[in-house]
Parts: structure tokens; sequence; C-alpha cells
């Protein structure tokens, strides 16, 4: 803690501070010399191209490497996604992802081919990743966005010779633009002019300009001329901020801007081969032990060398406040109130009782926390968190949000630093790029753990967070090559432990959306045939989504029967009675594929049975068409259409109880008394005379149904008579029958008002029938 | 509203009340006032979980159905939509969310799944470009819902069409996580037994989730002895026959409606007639209404015994007035006077019922019905030509009575002849439509309909080895599970039966006659955690029927329950409670409902 300002360096106003990130995890045998490094920003991965390609996280742990067979490269760099690009010298750029898997290539354009690069750069803009490439012929390519591949030749820079002595890609107005310098001139490329440019007051003594740096926020830019002079201004070059005389000569190796946002200081390090210069308005130097690169960050610059990893940074000022030797700030009186504290000391006391009486307590807390955040050890985090929560005790209304919300953003921070995750975010940088930018940077390192952990722990809401990476992870599962053919099947069903208990079956079933989206037809439904939990879920998917999928799968798997079931299932929804009976058609040639007879002579049936119903609407004027054959025939015979009836009924082969009872009902119900009894005369009745009684019966026509009662068989003869009401007869049949149970049914029906006598003669046949 | 669940052997109130409070909690993460959207096929199975007013508490002030169009107008910050994760559904809200836009009201847009979210869902949202208009999205797992004191179940209308008919396991996952939920509130259970494919990869399905979260073991003393899982289509038959009292109450799913004209009568003398109900009356029906808990469970020729008898114990309460004659004794009486009349009100209601009920199983139709169906489950003729089945096709009677007799005939006898098969399919689609075909290639399927391959018949033989059969059943006071169906013990119960006592190794045989495989797994238990059984203790069984369960069944259960020297207790749950209509209705296909 004492000696927490041992790293800081004066510079004007403000301190500068360089903390040891990591100390790195790779074993270079020359360090990084002769390197071709790029690192991405937000202390993204390290990607290294000698004979080898290698990618590290940005403490050194190695995350693929690979020979390099390609052409030569001559550029690297990240892209937001934290996709590789190695750029080619004909223009080639090949992606590849952080595992050394590759993605896919695309070039840079003919002209780049024929003429070759000279150099490229590769930029961030809000547009994606782009690629600024100068060629041989001294002109520029550009692609804004490699995602979106668009390239834009710009024009040609009156006076240049092979390259330019250093260039840049800034975005200005919302629009991508070259600043680059021949010898002194200045020079803005955009899409249609090359512009002259002065900057202002920059010294005269310079004849070339040999470096320049562009700020992260393309807010300002620095040149370096070979006369050792920086020139600090604005990138628009409408203002100069400074100038300083580095008194060095030679032309830097890296030059980048370090500026916090919001300060009021202009910086830039310029390094040298061991040597690292700080210049703002004053300059501090610092001497570097091995080859090492420069990464341009927020708030900050990271140096990476062969053994170390470290942050240069502009001390913040809270923390300045809290630290500064002797300062008397309300965050570093409360600090040492708590110290005091700790100690129990009544000191305590008397630094509390000093800030109260400035009435500074709510500043001091708020000092402590967010210092805090700009701490990277984890003991000066903890003391800085509890000298604030120690003052809060004092502080009546103090909100909690910003104390609870920096304890959480601090333990997120902390656990994607540790070495083996390897991202060393601080807290300006996380707030800046968002948390869910910050999980979808551990799903591509596929830490879905820790990305689960940590969307669980920030309570990011579901579909944002946890379900979002299992998705990621479930489909990585599927890209993991051939084997997940083999594991497919058993997370289906559930079998896979690990995957078991967190992706669930709508995952699942995205599992295999995915596949669709992602393989041919034909290999994918080779793919599913094997494993049926799959096939069923898609299938299900293709019910619901692509009904003519469905039909190919069906084909696939020469699954006729199913075939014919979904032609069946179409020619319901078809209006037009030709093309339903096609599809019909194309149902009976399936079901006979299958072997299923029946299915295929019932469906034969059906098209009759539209072809007959289509004529005799024609000809007749009928509504039939749709009704079953049992409802055409009724309806036929209500038409008095017997004719026409009789023919389907020997057509369709109807059994003759069927008919007889439709025709007996058909009659009742338009009242066609006299065709009934003709009908019941015709010939011995299938089903009996017991459903002409009750047919009538249900008609209200009992003196119909009279009619019938003798003709019904000696078992129904009771059941007849009461159907009519006839209580009298139906004892008369229950008698003669000595049934015990008909005789108990007629008595059953009777009511007090029942003649006595026949009541009689009932029990008595009952006892005597029971006795047998 | 919930004692009713507390009375039992298991408190199922403790998974009511962690449902409880996952609906508050996700109702609190919408701040301010709240309308809900509700999936009316939700509101029944929510309403055994929250009532309205434990939604007012939470700032819900307007209840929608969801339907197409604009949401209807409502002052009030959030919407919120709870949905079962249907495509049909999204494109509604989809609807829904585009109308509400135009009018510029600044409403937040919430969406719960209920029971589990899914992608494609999220997917077809955004494909409609709705789905950055929901600034939540969760899912509600809602595996069992607690429908009784012994009663749990998942109401997931189509599991058994998934499972059996289209392979698609997504309930049995969603059975497997709820038991796991279960164990959670209730400790391991030791025991596991199953009949069933189905029932096989549940079983899986939970010894490696159980694996998986091996680190958290619950520590609570395990209130279930087992767990006995089995699948429907191991007993098709049960379901296919006409059952008893609350069987038929279920036809009205749980909530009766009663015509006005029975009640008019009765509310008159009340209230002067002022206002005679004009709809139907609804009456939720559970152990909370005391009559109904004791009446339920009875077969329908015994219901109405039950009922003659409460009538007297009440009206002579009610004469109990005439004697009182002491202050002391009038205030007792009239203190009591509120429950009386209650208990009289509700005698009323039954009374109704069962007169509805009566004059459905008195007429002839049924009787005939029934013995028929009695016919097939005692296995006469069962390979011919049924007259009844054909008369009732000639007279077009409701399709799915003929399928359900039709099914019940080819359970009964093993499968029918090919002969007689076509001329059962033959008849049907001839009189119903062809387009029935799908519905009865369904039934195929699923092994409800099928052609006999072998010539040799089980069912006689499971029939006499489980005692299915009974010829004397006892209606009126019962002595057998048999009872419920008039004669015919549910199969399935008779497994459960068995392996209580005298345990499934004395009926090997038959057991390899079903379908699927048997099986028993032992589940450890950590250490301190076993249970010491007293002298005396009964053992807690739970019964988990994939596939769904009747009304019969649950009944013969609680019958078993209750026998005094019965050993076991039960507590039921099942992926949906059915009845042999909802059951193949659930199986059939139609075309035209399908193009819509």
């Amino acid at each position: 803690m004492a000696f927490i300002t041992a790293n800081w360096n004066p510079l004007g106003e403000a301190f500068y501070r360089k903390i040891e990130l990591y100390e790195m995890g790779w074993s270079l045998r020359d360090g990084l010399k002769d390197c071709l490094v790029a690192a991405a920003p937000y202390g993204g991965p390290i990607g290294d191209a000698r004979p080898q390609l290698e990618i590290y996280s940005s403490s050194g742990t190695n995350m693929a490497s690979f020979p390099w067979k390609s052409g030569p490269v001559r550029q690297l760099g990240w892209t937001v996604c934290d996709d590789l690009l190695c750029i080619q010298e004909d223009g080639t750029v090949l992606i590849y992802d952080l595992f050394g898997a590759f993605k896919r290539h695309f070039s840079m354009g003919n002209e780049v081919v024929q003429n070759q690069m000279l150099e490229a750069k590769v930029f961030h803009s809000p547009y994606g990743t782009g690629v600024a490439i100068v060629t041989g012929a001294s002109r520029f390519t550009l692609a804004t966005n490699i995602d979106d591949l668009k390239l834009r030749r710009l024009p040609e820079v009156p006076g240049l010779q092979g390259a330019p002595s250093c260039w840049a890609v800034l975005t200005q107005d919302r629009q991508t633009k070259v600043l680059l310098a021949n010898g002194a001139d200045l020079y803005i490329l955009d899409n249609t002019s090359c512009t002259p440019v002065t900057p202002p007051g920059l010294s005269p003594q310079a004849c070339s300009i040999v470096n320049m740096a562009v700020s992260f926020s393309y807010k300002y830019l620095a040149l370096f001329t070979d006369s050792g002079h920086l020139w600090m201004g604005s990138a628009n070059l409408k203002d100069k901020l400074s100038e300083v005389d580095t008194k060095v000569r030679t032309p830097p190796k890296q030059m980048v801007w370090c500026r916090r946002p919001k300060s009021q200081q202009p910086s830039v390090v310029i390094m040298w081969d061991r040597l690292l210069l700080v210049a703002g308005e004053r300059q501090h130097k610092y001497t570097l032990d091995e080859e090492s690169v420069c990464v341009a960050e927020l708030d900050g610059v990271r140096i990476v060398g062969g053994s170390r990893h470290e942050l240069l940074q502009e001390v913040p000022s809270a923390c300045q406040d809290i630290f500064k030797i002797a300062s008397m700030a309300p965050g570093a009186l409360l600090l040492e109130a708590h110290k005091e504290y700790d100690k129990s000391s009544q000191k305590a006391d008397e630094y509390l009782r000093e800030i109260k009486e400035q009435s500074v307590l709510g500043e001091a807390v708020r000092q402590c926390v967010e210092a805090a955040g700009y701490e990277h050890e984890p003991e000066t985090q903890k003391t800085l968190l509890r000298a604030a929560s120690f003052g809060k005790c004092f502080l009546s209304n103090y909100p909690p949000e910003p104390f609870v919300s920096m304890c959480r953003d601090l333990k997120v921070l902390n656990a994607v630093r540790d070495y083996t995750v390897g991202i060393p975010l601080t807290h300006t940088q996380y707030k800046q790029m968002t948390v869910q930018v910050l999980i979808d940077r551990l799903v591509y390192r596929k830490l879905y753990p820790l990305a689960i952990e940590i969307c669980r722990y920030l309570k990011t809401p579901e579909y944002q967070g946890v379900s979002r990476v299992l998705k990621h992870w479930a489909c990585a599962f599927c890209q993991t090559g051939v084997n997940f053919l083999d594991d497919m099947g058993p997370i289906m069903s559930g079998e896979n432990q690990t995957l078991h208990s967190t992706v669930r079956t709508s995952y699942q079933r995205s599992m295999v959306t995915y596949l669709k989206n992602e393989m041919n037809r034909g290999d994918f439904f080779m793919t599913l045939r094997n494993q049926p939990v799959a096939l069923s879920l898609y299938r299900q998917f293709c019910k619901h989504q692509e009904q003519d999928t469905l039909k190919d799968l069906f084909n696939q798997d020469d699954d006729h029967q199913e075939l014919g079931n979904f032609y069946v299932k179409a020619s319901y929804k078809e209006k037009k009675l030709e093309a339903r009976l096609s599809l019909l058609q194309s149902a009976v040639d399936e079901y006979n594929k299958a072997k299923n007879e029946f299915a295929a002579k019932a469906t034969e049936e059906e098209m009759k049975l539209l072809r007959f119903q289509r004529r005799l609407d024609e000809e007749k004027g009928e509504a039939l068409l749709g009704l079953s054959l049992q409802e055409t025939l009724h309806a036929l015979l209500t038409s008095n259409f017997h004719k026409q009836a009789e023919q389907l009924y020997r057509d369709f082969r109807v059994p003759d109880k069927r008919y007889w009872w439709l025709k007996l009902t058909a009659l009742a119900e338009k009242d066609d008394w006299e065709e009934m009894e003709k009908f019941a005369k015709s010939k011995k009745s299938p089903i009996g005379y017991l459903p002409f009684v009750e047919v009538c019966v249900k008609q209200h026509n009992k003196y119909e149904a009279k009619k019938y009662v003798s003709k019904v068989t000696p078992e129904q003869k009771v059941k007849a008579h009461l159907a009519i009401g006839d209580l009298e007869g139906a004892a008369e049949a229950a008698i003669d029958r000595r049934s015990e149970g008909e005789i108990s049914t007629v008595l059953s029906r009777c009511s007090p008002t029942t003649d006595r006598a026949l009541l009689e003669r009932l029990n008595r046949a009952r006892s005597t029938a029971s006795k047998k | 509203m919930s004692a009713h669940l507390s009375y039992g052997r298991v408190n199922l109130n403790i998974l009511r009340e962690a449902a409880r409070k996952e609906l508050r909690e996700f109702l609190d993460k919408c701040g301010g006032s709240k309308a809900i959207v509700w999936d009316e096929y939700l509101t029944g199975p929510f309403g055994l979980i929250a009532q309205y007013s434990l939604l007012k508490e939470h700032e819900v002030e307007k209840m929608f159905t969801l339907k197409g169009g604009r949401l209807p107008a409502a002052d009030v910050k959030n919407i919120i939509f709870f949905v079962r994760p249907r495509l049909e559904l999204m494109d509604i809200i989809a609807e829904n969310v585009i109308s509400e836009d135009k009018m510029h009201s600044p409403r937040d847009f919430h969406m719960l799944f209920v029971p589990r979210r899914s992608m494609l869902c999220e997917q077809r949202l955004k494909e409609q470009g709705v789905l950055g208009s929901f600034i939540n999205i969760d899912e509600y797992i809602l595996d069992l819902i607690p429908y009784d004191g012994d009663l749990l179940s998942m109401e997931s209308e189509g599991a058994f069409r998934e499972c059996y008919l289209e392979s698609d396991q997504t309930s049995l996952y969603h059975t497997a996580k709820g038991l796991m939920t279960l164990q959670a509130l209730y400790g391991t259970i030791p025991q596991i037994f199953g009949k069933g494919e189905c029932a096989r990869h549940v079983a899986n399905m939970m010894l490696r989730m159980k694996r998986e979260f091996a680190g958290s073991q619950t520590q609570i003393l395990p209130v279930f002895d087992s767990l006995l899982l089995l699948d429907r289509n191991v007993d098709l038959l049960t379901p296919l026959a006409t059952q008893h009292l609350e069987g038929f109450l279920s036809i009205f799913i749980r909530y009766v409606k009663l015509p006005p004209e029975k009640f008019s009568a009765q509310k008159k003398q009340g209230e002067a007639g002022k206002d005679l109900p004009t709809e139907p009356k609804k009456m939720q029906l559970n152990s909370a209404e005391e009559l109904y808990a004791e009446i339920r469970d009875k077969n329908f020729n015994g219901v109405g015994a039950a009922l003659s008898k409460k009538a007297k114990i009440i009206s002579a309460a009610f004469e109990e007035r005439h004697s009182a004659k002491t202050v002391g004794e009038i205030k007792q009486f009239v203190s009591q006077l509120p429950h009386m009349q209650a208990a009289r009100s509700s005698l009323a209601n039954h009374t109704s019922i069962a007169e509805l009920i009566k004059d459905i199983t008195t007429s002839e139709a049924f009787f005939d019905n029934l013995t028929v169906e009695q016919e097939f489950m005692t296995g006469v003729d069962t390979d011919k030509v049924n007259t009844y089945i054909e008369d009732c096709i000639a007279q077009k009677d409701p399709l799915i009575k003929i399928l359900r007799l039709v099914c019940m005939q080819s359970v009964c006898n093993n499968g029918l002849k090919q002969k007689l098969l076509d001329y059962y399919k033959r008849e049907i689609l001839q009189t119903y439509g062809y387009e029935h075909m799908l519905t009865l290639n369904n039934l195929e399927k699923t092994g409800l309909l099928k052609p006999q391959t072998s010539t040799r018949n089980n069912y006689p033989t499971i029939r006499k080895t489980l005692k299915l059969w009974m010829e004397d059943a006892n209606e009126q006071n019962p002595n057998d599970i048999s009872y419920v169906y008039s004669g015919y013990a549910p199969l399935s119960i008779r497994l459960t039966q068995v392996l209580a006592r005298p345990g499934w190794r004395s009926i090997e045989e038959v057991l390899k006659m079903l379908p699927g495989p048997h099986f028993e797994e032992r589940q450890q238990l950590p250490a301190g955690l076993h249970k010491k059984r007293q002298q005396g203790e009964n053992r807690t069984t739970l019964v988990f029927f994939l596939g769904g369960v009747t009304y019969a069944e649950i009944a013969a259960l609680r019958f078993l329950s209750q026998m005094e020297d019965g050993g076991t207790e039960y507590i039921i749950a099942t992926t949906k409670l059915i009845n042999g209509t909802s059951w193949i209705k659930s199986l059939m296909d139609r075309p035209e409902a399908q193009a819509s």
C-alpha cells in the first residue's frame, strides 16, 4: 500500500504509471525480435507470424499454433470479433478464428495482385473491421468492412513514388480517409479527391514527417518529424495542442497515443528500440530491456514484451487524489481514517471528524469507490472499497448503487483478468465495451462456464445472457467436425452428461435447425437418418414450418405410407377438385408402393365418390361434394334419388344392414310412411323390425310404429311394446317368454296408476320364473 | 383456496408455494401496473397456482384473452403475455404488438413462456420483427401442477400423442425435470420402478440428472418411499372403458357447467329469485369441497345412495332446532348454521349433477354400451363383428364412441383379424368420411387398433392372472378396485397393487406380455437420511402415469390408499388427466382443422 506511488512518474500536471499485467506465459527464443506481431485492443489476443503462426492470449497462453504454408504474410490484424486477419503480399486476406481454424479468405482486388502490396493496415470503425493497402503502384485500396466487402480504390497521390513515408487511416464525418505524408507534404485521401493539408504551427525545421499516430477515438493526431519534433493536434488539422522537441532524430519504431478520456493532457508514447518516451507537455523516458510492441487502448498503452506485459497510463485523478503523497483530498482522509479504525486507533475519529466538518464525506466515499475501479491489485481494490463502505456508515442516505455495481464490476474484471483467461481489461474499457461484448469475447474463447457464471452473477436477462451462451455452445459443439454426428443422437435424447443438464430441448432443436442451414440437404437427411430422436424432432419442426421438406424427408426414407398420408392431408387443403383428385391419385400410388392395399383401395373409393358427387351436383344441382358416403346416400334418399342411391349402394358394396338403417331413417325423416311400408315388405329385413318401431316412435308416429310390432322377433317383443307405450302388450310378451329380467323391466315401467290385475300377474310370473 | 392440498399424506402445498414464489418474482421484475394477456389454455392450470388476488397484489390490473388484432385499451405500464411456446400463438402476439406500436402508447412488453421457452418461437417473433419489442422474455417452468391433495398433473395435452405417435420425447424430458423438482422439495426417492419404454427413458434421465447434481444433494428426509413410472401404452384398455362419477364430470373438465333450470328452484328460496342465473353455473370441483371429496370416487351406481344418506344427515341436523330448548343449545345450533347451509347448498348442487348423470346412466343406450364393453372385457366374442358396433355406425353415433369400442375390442382380443379390422375401417370411412383414414392410421400406429399377428391372444391370460374381471363387484360398498368400472379392475392399478404386495416377481410372465421393459432402480440416499419406519406406518408411493391417467384410475388408487390393511398410500402424478373421449380425440387427425 505504501508503495502504491512507487511506479508513478510525474509528467507536467499529471502522473503516469506503468503496471505489470502479466508475466508472459510464452517461451519465445528470441523475444519478439523479428516477429510480425498484432495484438487486439481491449485486452485482446496476440497473433504472431514467423515461420509458424501462433495465437496467444494476453497472458501469453498459447491458443493455436501451426506452420504457415500460404504465401508470405505482410501484415496481421484482428477483427472486432476476435478473428485473425493475415494479409499476404498479393492482397489475399485469410481469416482464422482464435483457435487457428481457417474461416474464409478474400482478395483486395486485381490491382493488388498485379502490383503487390507494400504496406497494409487493419483498422476499426463503427462499420466494423477494415483493411487498407498501399500497392507498389502507390495506390491505396480500402475495404471499410470485411464482412460486407466493398473495395474502394482511392485517387492517385500526386508525386508519390513507392510507399509514403508514413500513413494512417482515420474515420471522420462518417467517412473513412487516409492521411499520408510524402516527405514534408501531408495529404488527405478520400473517395474522390486527394487534398494537400498543412498542420497548423508545425515546426519549420522539419523536411519530412516520418511517423504519425491517430488516437483511439480518431480525434487526435500526432506527427513525428525527422528533426525530432513531435506535433500534437486535432485529427481534423485545425488545432494544435502542443509541440515537443524530443531531441531524438532516429525515426521511431512505433508511436501511439496514450490518453485517458477527459484528460486535459495530450500525450503520445514513442518507442525506439530500447527507449520509450512519454511525451506530453513534458517528457519522461523509460528504458526497455527487451524488444516490445505497443498496443493503443482507450485509456492507455499496453506494452507487450518477450517476458512481460505492462500497461502504461495516466494515473486517473481519483487515484491521484487519494494516493498522492500528502494528499488532503476527502478520499485520502477517509482511507486514512479507515486504516486507523482497523488499528483500533482513536485517530480514525479525528480523520472522520475532519471530513465531516468539511461535509465532504459523500465525496470521499465516491472517490474511494471510483479509485477502486482504477486499481489493478485486488488488495488495493479491497482496501478502497472497505474504506468506502466504512464511510458510508456515517451517511444517512447515500445511494448504494455505485458501490454495489463497482463491487460487481470488479469481481467480473478480476475474473477475466486472471492469468488463465488473459483479458486485461480496465474498468474504463469494460464500461465502454459493455457486458454483452465481454460475454461474446468469452464465448469466442470457448470459456462457456465462465461466461455463464458471469451472466448469472450479473443477473443478465436470460435471453441475452445464459441462453445466448448456451446457444453458442450448442452450435460450437455441432461444428466440432465429424464426431458431432456421433454425438448428436445421444445429446438429442439427453445421453450426454454435461450437455444434458443445460442444453434443453429447444436448444437441441436449434442445433437441428443450425445443421439444417449449414449442411446441404442430402447430407443432412442422411445424417438424420441414423438419429431417430433427432429425426423425429426435425419432423415435428417440418410439420409446423416446412411441409415440403417433410415430403422430401419421407421420400429420402422411402416411407411410402407417410408419403401417402402426406398427399391425403394435402388433398384436403386443396379447393379445386381436379387438383384434389390428382393428389389423391399420388396417395394411391404411394399406398400401393407401401403395400397398404386397404388404404389404396379406400383412397380410390374416395376418388370415385368425389367424381360421383361432382357429376350429380352438376346434373341435379345437389350440394353433395365433401359429404361422406353415408351422408351422400342419406341426402339422395331424402331427395328421392332412389336410383342413384341404389347405384351407390351397389358400387360401394355398402352392407345391407347399414343400407337398411339408412333408408329407414331417411324415409322416416321425410314422413314417407307409404314408402317405408313398401320397403319393409320388399324383402326380409336384415336388421329385424325393432328399428322400424323405434324410428317411427322417434318421429312421434306411434300409429305407424304399431304396424311393425307384430313383425318383431320374440326376443325383442317386450322392447317393441314398451317403445310404443303398450304396457299390457309388453307384459303379455314378457310373461310368454317367462324371462325374469324382462318381467322386471316391464315392472319398472309400471306406475301407481297401472292396472292392479296386470301388476299382480307380472309379479306372479316373475316369482315363477325366478324359481326355475 | 389451497388448504385442501395440505390435508393429504404429502403436503403438496409446498410445491404450489414454490410455483407461486417464482410467479411473484417474475411479476415483480416488471415494475408498475400490468395487464396479462392469457393463452386461454393456461388459465386453467394457472388457476390452480394463483388466484386473481395474488396477481392483483402484484399490480395486475387487467387480464385479457389472447386474440388477434389490437390489444384492448388498458392504462397500464406493462403488457405481459403468458403463453405456451406455440408458433401460431407467436403470430397472434406479433399482430398485437405491431398494431400497438401504431398507437404510440408507451407500454412495455414482456413474455412468459410456459412451461419452456423455445428458440423456434423466438425465431418466429424475430421474423415478424417484434422480438426487439420485448423487454423480458422468460420461462415459467410449470412442470407438475398440484391439482388436489394427492394429484399432480403436467397438463400437457399432447403428451401421449407426442410420445407414442410422433416419437417426440420432449414431454418425457419435462417429466424428468418435474420429478427432479419434486425430489428437490420432498427428498430423493430411494426406489424407482417402471414399466414401458417411456418409463425407462424417464428413469434414465432422472438418474443422469441426479449424477450431474451430485454436488448439491438435498438434505431432506425422503417423503416418498418409491416411485412407479407407468407407460400409458402398457394399459390401453382402461381409458377406453366408460368410467365412474368423476370420470363423467371430467367431460366438463373439472368445471362442471350446470344448466340454470336445475338451480332456479333452490335459488328462489334464498334470494326471492331476484337474479335467476341465466348462464350455466360453473363449479370448481376438488377436495376443498367436502361433499365432493366424499362422493367423487364412487361408482355411478353408488352415488345415489351416498347422496341420500347425506341428505338425511343434513335434514336431521336442521330438525335439531326444534329440539333446542335452552339458550345455549340454540346458540350452538346457530353457530353451526353457516356450515349446515353451505352443506345443504352443496348437496343440492351435487344432487342436480347426480340427476344429470342419472339421466345418462339409466338410459338404455348407456346400458347397452356398458354391456358391450363388459362383454369385451370378459372376452365374449371379441373375434367377431359386433352387432352393437354395427348398429351404432349405421345410426351414425358419435365417431369417438365407435372408435373407443372398436379399439377396445382390438385391445381385448390382442388385435383383430385382418378381415374384421378392414370391415370396421371401411364402415367407419364410408360413414364418417374418408378423411378419417389418417385417424385410423394413428390408432394403428399407437397400437390401439391392430391386426392380429399371432394366433395367440394374451389378453385372457393377463385378465386371469391379474384378476382384471371381478364378478361380484360391490358398487355401494366396494371391497376391491374393480368397483370403479363395475367389475373391471384397471390393469394399471393392478400392476401398482401387485408391486406393493407381493411384488412384481410373482407376475413376471404377464409383465413380459405387456409392452416395454420393466425395471427397478435404487437411488443412494445421503447417510443419515434413511427413513426409520414406525411400526404400522404406511409407505408412500408416487405413481406417475406417462401419457395420461383417468379419473377411474385415480379413484382406484385412492381406494387402495384408504384400505386399512393396504400398507401403502399413493400420490398420483401424470402428464395429463384424460378420459376416453379426450384421449381418442388427441389422436385424431382432422385435415380440415389443420388447414385453417
